[in-house]
């Protein structure tokens, strides 16, 4: 099986366990005793925002290798991991508006989680325009490498000084030092949300992988292809 | 480190003797920083809002636009003639190259800043006479980071195309911690607050400007490389 396919399948396993979480979040765990019907979109938002964030780690840790490597196949992955991270990311801020609407009355507001999402968003952004801008593979994953790394250390700073503003942002429930305060069927859901969006990351990072490879393979002119 | 140092300065002199001699980037950054503040007088309604609600804002909207201004011309300068080959053939060490550039960019961006915040403080009549060194302090801090960081990135895009474009592009996200930071104390010595309140800004300052300085000299060499 070839690694396109292999991808293929992963993704499409992911996508029917992702209606599958769907059903178990809407039919069969109870519903949040304040925020009613809108917290179901907790199950989506979280787990995505837990990969927008990890993605960008991988882009950074593939950078550092790469730099030292030398290998195409860390940039690849970092390209495929940037690529799957943005669409994260846009999953993470259009939920999290739907949600911010009948909750907090407004679709957007400069709290500190949603400013960090979004400057994470113009990262990934940024970081694929130069990778688009730049025709030499080699110099391109060298650059890509050096801007993944440094983004990579942003991340901490931007939590950091939107944090030192105040936060309208509900408080981790699940990733906290102490033990998680939902119920046990919600937090089930919740697992089964995370294990499915790391299956979608996999599946969708390899399905990307197998494209560079395809693209790379064929090109033998320093991998000239130029997506923009 | 005395070699490193010596080197640096080489680099940077070259540089400023270069841009002190043709004046024309200096006098237009210049220019520039005074229109933006001039356009900010338009932009706001003087009736609405009291100017020292206002004047954070201004002061580093301006010096953010005016730095990556001076940033963008960094490496540009390098292209013709291929003084860049030049330069990395000579027995520079990479990480003396990036402190010359730092520090000549520094400079720039020094210059530029001391005469926006005259300007600054004379149109829009802000009272800076007893915050002026914490203030100056401020501005230091916050413009070691955002020229640690442009540096880099302007010496990472010369040959990518659209290059003045896509260095506002990526680095816009990298200014807004620093400039959060430098607002938000701004915004307090304005306010006559006492500067205790502002420890964990100046803290999250001093520690941007250390991680990316040393991250810069560290990832500059895989930028300039052929």
């Amino acid at each position: 099986m070839s690694l396109t396919q292999k991808g293929r399948w992963i993704s499409v396993v992911a996508l029917l366990c992702l209606a599958a979480v769907y059903v178990r979040a809407l039919a069969f765990t109870p519903l949040e005793r304040l925020q009613g019907p809108a917290q179901k979109i907790f199950y989506l938002h979280v787990p995505a925002a837990i990969w927008t964030e990890a993605a960008m780690v991988l882009v950074g840790l593939a950078g550092i290798f790469y730099l030292f490597l030398k290998d195409p196949r860390l940039d690849r992955f970092a390209e495929a991991s940037a690529e799957v991270g943005t669409v994260f990311a846009t999953i993470v801020l259009t939920t999290g508006p739907i949600w911010g609407k009948p909750i907090w009355g407004t679709w957007w507001t400069w709290d500190a989680r949603l400013t960090s999402t979004l400057l994470l968003f113009f990262l990934y952004v940024g970081y694929l325009l130069v990778r688009g801008s730049v025709r030499d593979a080699g110099l391109r994953a060298r650059y890509a490498a050096v801007l993944g790394i440094c983004g990579m250390c942003l991340v901490p700073f931007i939590h950091m000084s939107v944090y030192l503003f105040r936060t309208l942002h509900p408080q981790p429930i699940i990733l906290k030092p102490s033990a998680p305060s939902l119920p046990a069927s919600m937090l089930a859901t919740w697992l089964f949300s995370l294990a499915t969006f790391t299956l979608l990351y996999v599946g969708f990072v390899t399905q990307r992988y197998a494209l560079s490879l395809a693209r790379d393979s064929r090109g033998g002119e320093e991998g000239s292809s130029g997506h923009v | 480190m005395g070699e490193l140092i010596a080197q640096a300065w080489i680099v940077a002199r070259k540089d400023l003797v270069l841009e002190f001699r043709t004046r024309t980037a200096l006098i237009s950054a210049v220019v520039f920083t005074a229109l933006v503040l001039t356009v900010f007088n338009f932009g706001r309604d003087p009736t609405a809002v009291p100017t020292i609600d206002l004047a954070p804002t201004i002061l580093w909207v301006t010096f953010t636009f005016a730095a990556m201004l001076a940033l963008n011309r960094a490496f540009q300068l390098e292209l013709e003639n291929q003084a860049l080959e030049g330069l990395l053939v000579s027995p520079l060490s990479r990480t003396s190259l990036y402190w010359g550039k730092l520090i000549a960019n520094l400079v720039f961006v020094a210059v530029v800043e001391g005469v926006g915040l005259p300007l600054f403080v004379l149109f829009f009549d802000v009272p800076v006479g007893r915050v002026l060194l914490p203030l100056i302090g401020v501005i230091a801090l916050a413009t070691l980071g955002f020229v640690a960081v442009g540096t880099l990135f302007s010496a990472l895009v010369i040959r990518t195309r659209f290059a003045e474009l896509l260095l506002v592009v990526i680095l816009l996200p990298f200014l807004v911690p620093p400039l959060i930071g430098a607002v938000q104390v701004t915004a307090r010595l304005l306010g006559g607050r006492p500067l205790s309140e502002s420890v964990g800004y100046l803290k999250l300052l001093a520690a941007y400007d250390i991680v990316f300085v040393s991250l810069a000299s560290f990832l500059f060499r895989f930028t300039v490389d052929e």
